[in-house]
């Protein structure tokens, strides 16, 4: 653990470190009957998403619910495919690959649930539940497997003896530590994480976490962290990503975004997370309305309905993210045009 | 599995799934006295060569319509009596139960089996093979179940083979639609998707992942279907269309005995008490099943 | 006895037990607090510490088989617990409302929102149908819905979490209540939508001059909305007191512990300070302290006898050795 501080301070001079993991103009449409006689609507749940992950880093993807974070997290594990864009692993489109190739790289993509009461397999034992990828992709023996998910059940901090129960017997912190380690049985480079702490005790949260953070270290594993709330998301995250309504609006390093908020989508966001000491707290947006249908998004600034500083221009034409190669960036006309009043740079 | 944990985490004693089943189902007392029954016919059929005192087809041509052995002119050789033919009823039913039994299990399995086929298929693929077999199933259960199962026994022609048949397929759709339901719920849980993730193809997902999820509901539906089978077959046994004499089947049993209604009472009595008895066990011990399964579906 | 007479609602000595009287596991146990007019309470406690179960119990909401005994029981001048069944309902929905944390389920999906709001409005406060419409639409308006004359024709599930909710607050408000449940009222919603939740909350609370008791296991959303809080664990309160006190200086290690293992507490990527273990369940309570196994200050008579809850009325805590301003237990 003495290593850490090291391994930080490297990574940010080495910037021309490739990225395991990145995404180029990720799309994702569904069509929706809308009902006996009339056409079908299209809801654009991803609308051309870039990120990139490094190894051994956290990208945390952070929105309300409906803005396509949990989305993005079928794409990244290939739950779904694209309608559009590169999903790029270690260089290679995983996307037009041939099926064994992807299907090899794909066991280093990884996902972990939000709800550690359903993604257990209820009717079976912890251990045929962690062996199961070994058993579907692996050459190992039986006991070779037994060995490997023992090892895991230590690393998550479980006994041998839970090897041989069933998940109904634990409580949903161990859950979701036996979920994490059925990720890491094949050694994975990325694991997606969707909410895995939302639905945890807050002590119980803080120790999933520090365990996550253990396994990065220890493993170099680089996570996208997708998660609601930004308290967390403060702590784990090196880069965030604020998705609204299935584009990206802000994204940037995570110390940038949490005192520096430019979007004022992020910055309504960041208001709205309650903190314990008052001097975390920061003037309070409240944003009017809600979150637009996606089946019939507002034209122009997706945003611009609920924003204080839109001005016609946000209502006719679409703000593009600029450069995402940079340390941040933001898809918002307010700061183009200077006219946003907390930015006093 | 060393005995140490138990102290230092203070972790309830834990439960195999079985246990938690029965501890729930023995609490339910018609459903133990159901299983009772079933237990004890079960034996009945089983060791039917040794219990019954005489071989099912043996006529005693001097004792025809003797009434039960504590009834007025009963003979202690026929407890129960003996039919038109002078056949031991008592036999006949001690073998009958070993044909019903039979023929439930094996309708159940046939349906049972291909049911779950076919409803993990629906399910799992859905889009156009979904729809080709639940229109199938539709089509099925839009026919009232016992002419279905006429018709087709009277197309294959009366025996106790194709009425088996035709049964299985009258309640093939009970079946398929359970297990299609089923999957539909369990489907898009997270750990079907993370076994998707982990590579699981589609066979492993159906069978090793989403079915035994989906058993509790089936068990339940299986041990109610296996009275509806035996019913059933009675129903057919009794048309002529099902075991042909001199077969002991309990509906056949009733039907030969038709014209004694009137004078010889217990030739009808006792194999349409017994197929009642048969029938509410399984009723019983379904409702304890399905009572038992579920608070374990809710957790 | 002055001070307690302007309480609006005094809770002395609650328990809720299930299971059997030889085996009872009590999902409260010995619980006090009291709620005066005007002011937010916040309870706050992880899953189990027996939060929502004091609040079922309060609206006599404990089903057979959970038994739910009290020293006392008061609302205002009412012996809650001596009442009958009906004079009991009437105080409950006259005088104090409540709301659930999931508004999806809590609406019946079979009726306009209009016609469950006006059916509220009917059965305590009566009026011809032409009034209870004018209300309803009135009510929403409080509440915030835009366009409320169309609104109440809508059925459940044509409205968002975050109106839902807004609906059930208008419900729950319909009788101008002296005392507002809300059990984590916010929880199945989305932060933008939360602090607009809040807010509304606050702002109807400070009104009307309601007594809004929150339940919550969101320390910072206790820490941003509540006057007092009290906290819970397996069951048992440990501490109560001033939020702005219980967050600058907590006095039971677990009220500390929670908030240091929250990430905000600490700086950087450092690991947070998590509270080992998990929330003692129904076979599994230790003797003595309830969180002994898994406080970091225990003592060996932590171990054997449990502490009783003292202090002044007003800033409570169950432990032998409470914190000092530093943070420190006073042994």
């Amino acid at each position: 653990m003495s290593e850490q501080p090291m391994t930080q301070q490297s990574s940010e001079t080495t910037a021309a470190k490739p990225p395991i993991m990145s995404g180029v103009g990720l799309k994702q449409h569904y069509p929706v009957k809308q009902g006996f006689m009339k056409p079908p609507g299209l809801v654009k749940a991803l609308d051309g998403v870039n990120f990139t992950v490094e190894a051994g880093k956290t990208l945390a993807v952070v929105g309300e619910s409906g803005c396509g974070k949990s989305t993005l997290a079928r794409l990244l594990t290939m739950i779904e495919l694209p309608t559009d864009g590169e999903l790029n692993f270690e260089g290679k489109n995983l996307l037009t690959l041939d099926r064994e190739t992807r299907k090899e790289l794909r066991q280093r993509i990884q996902i972990i649930f939000q709800n550690p009461y359903g993604s257990l397999n209820p009717r079976k034992k912890v251990g045929s539940i962690l062996e199961e990828p070994l058993v579907i992709n692996g050459k190992l023996t039986k006991a070779e497997r037994k060995e490997r998910a023992l090892n895991l059940l230590q690393k998550v901090g479980l006994k041998p003896e839970h090897y041989d129960r069933y998940p109904h017997m634990f409580s949903g912190g161990q859950r979701q530590r036996i979920a994490i380690a059925r990720g890491l049985m094949m050694n994975p480079k990325v694991v997606v994480a969707d909410e895995p702490v939302s639905a945890l005790d807050v002590s119980v949260q803080a120790q999933v976490l520090n365990l996550m953070m253990d396994l990065q270290q220890e493993l170099d594993l680089a996570y996208v962290f997708i998660s609601h709330d930004l308290s967390v998301v403060e702590h784990i995250a090196d880069k965030v990503m604020v998705m609204y309504l299935g584009k990206v609006v802000e994204y940037g390093a995570t110390e940038d975004i949490f005192t520096h908020p430019q979007h004022p989508y992020t910055r309504a966001l960041l208001s709205s997370t309650p903190r314990i000491d008052p001097e975390h707290r920061i003037d309070k947006i409240r944003l009017t309305g809600e979150l637009p249908s996606p089946l019939n998004p507002p034209s122009g600034c997706a945003f611009h309905g609920r924003c204080e500083f839109a001005n016609e221009r946000c209502k006719v034409e679409t703000p593009v993210l600029k450069d995402q190669s940079g340390e941040s960036s933001v898809a918002c006309f307010g700061i183009d045009e200077n006219r946003l009043p907390y930015i006093n740079r | 599995m060393t005995m140490t944990s138990e102290t230092q985490t203070t972790v309830r004693v834990p439960q195999t799934p079985f246990a938690e089943f029965w501890s729930y189902f023995i609490q339910n007392r018609g459903a133990l006295i159901g299983l009772c029954f079933i237990v004890f016919i079960v034996f009945l059929a089983v060791f039917a060569d040794f219990v019954a005192p005489h071989h099912p087809h043996e006529q005693f041509r001097d004792f025809i319509l003797v009434p039960p052995a504590w009834a007025e002119g009963g003979n202690a050789q026929f407890w129960l009596g003996t039919d038109g033919v002078g056949r031991d009823i008592l036999s006949r039913l001690i073998h009958g139960a070993r044909l019903s039994l039979l023929i439930g299990l094996v309708i159940v399995s046939v349906s049972l089996v291909l049911g779950i086929c076919l409803g993990l298929v629906a399910g799992f693929f859905g889009g156009f093979v979904d729809v080709a077999i639940m229109r199938f199933a539709d089509i099925l259960l839009s026919m009232p179940a016992l002419l279905l199962a006429i018709a087709i026994v009277a197309i294959l022609g009366p025996s106790i083979v194709n009425s088996g048949l035709a049964l299985s397929l009258v309640y093939l759709p009970h079946y398929v639609r359970l297990t299609r339901a089923s999957v539909l719920t369990e489907i898009n849980k997270d750990y079907v998707i993370s076994s998707r993730v982990a590579g699981a193809g589609a066979l492993r997902l159906m069978f090793i992942v989403i079915l035994p999820n989906c058993l509790a509901p089936l068990i339940v539906q299986a041990t109610l279907g296996f009275s509806n089978a035996i019913l059933d077959m009675a129903a057919l046994g009794f048309l002529g269309l099902g075991a042909q004499p001199p077969l002991p089947e309990w509906g056949s049993m009733l039907a030969t005995a038709r014209e004694f209604i009137q004078s010889a009472w217990w030739v009808v009595t006792f194999p349409g008490l017994i197929i009642l008895m048969t029938v509410l066990a399984f009723n019983l011990m379904g409702d304890g099943l399905r009572d038992a399964l579920d608070p374990k579906l809710k957790q | 006895m002055t001070e307690t007479d302007k309480s609006l609602l005094v809770v002395n000595n609650l328990s809720v037990a299930f299971g059997t009287k030889d085996n009872p596991f009590k999902a409260v146990d010995r619980v006090s607090f009291h709620v005066e007019q005007g002011e937010v309470l916040g309870i706050v406690g992880e899953s189990g510490s027996g939060k929502s179960v004091s609040s079922l119990a309060l609206m006599g909401l404990i089903d057979f088989p959970g038994r739910v005994t009290a020293d006392e029981l008061r609302f205002k001048t009412t012996d809650l617990q001596t009442l009958n069944e009906k004079a009991r309902r009437k105080i409950t929905g006259d005088e104090i409302s409540m709301i659930f944390q999931d508004p999806m389920t809590s609406l019946n999906p079979s009726y306009t929102v209009g016609n469950q709001i006006m059916e509220a409005i009917e059965v305590h406060q009566g009026g011809s149908k032409k009034e209870r419409q004018a209300k309803a639409i009135d009510l929403l308006r409080q509440v915030g819905i835009p366009a409320p004359e169309s609104r109440i024709n809508n059925y459940p599930h044509q409205l968002s979490g975050g109106m839902s909710q807004r609906v059930m607050i208008a419900m729950a408000i319909a009788c101008d209540p002296k005392l507002l449940i809300a059990d984590e009222p916010t929880t199945a919603l989305d932060v933008t939508i939360q602090a607009q939740i809040i807010e509304l909350l606050l702002k109807l609370q400070r009104e009307k001059q309601m007594g809004l008791m929150l339940i919550t296991h969101d320390l910072a959303l206790v820490a941003e909305a509540a006057d007092r809080v009290v906290v819970m664990y397996a069951g048992q309160i440990v501490e109560t007191g001033p939020a702005s006190d219980i967050f600058k200086a907590p006095k039971h290690p677990y009220t500390q512990a929670l908030m240091n293992s929250l990430p905000e507490s600490s700086e950087g990527k450092d690991r947070l300070n998590a509270l080992p273990g998990v929330v003692p369940g129904a076979n599994d309570r230790p003797q003595g302290c309830l969180l002994n196994p898994r406080c970091p200050y225990v003592t060996d008579r932590c171990r054997a006898e449990e502490p009783e809850q003292y202090g002044p009325r007003g800033r409570q805590v169950k432990c032998f050795y409470p914190l000092d301003e530093a943070g420190r237990p006073t042994v």
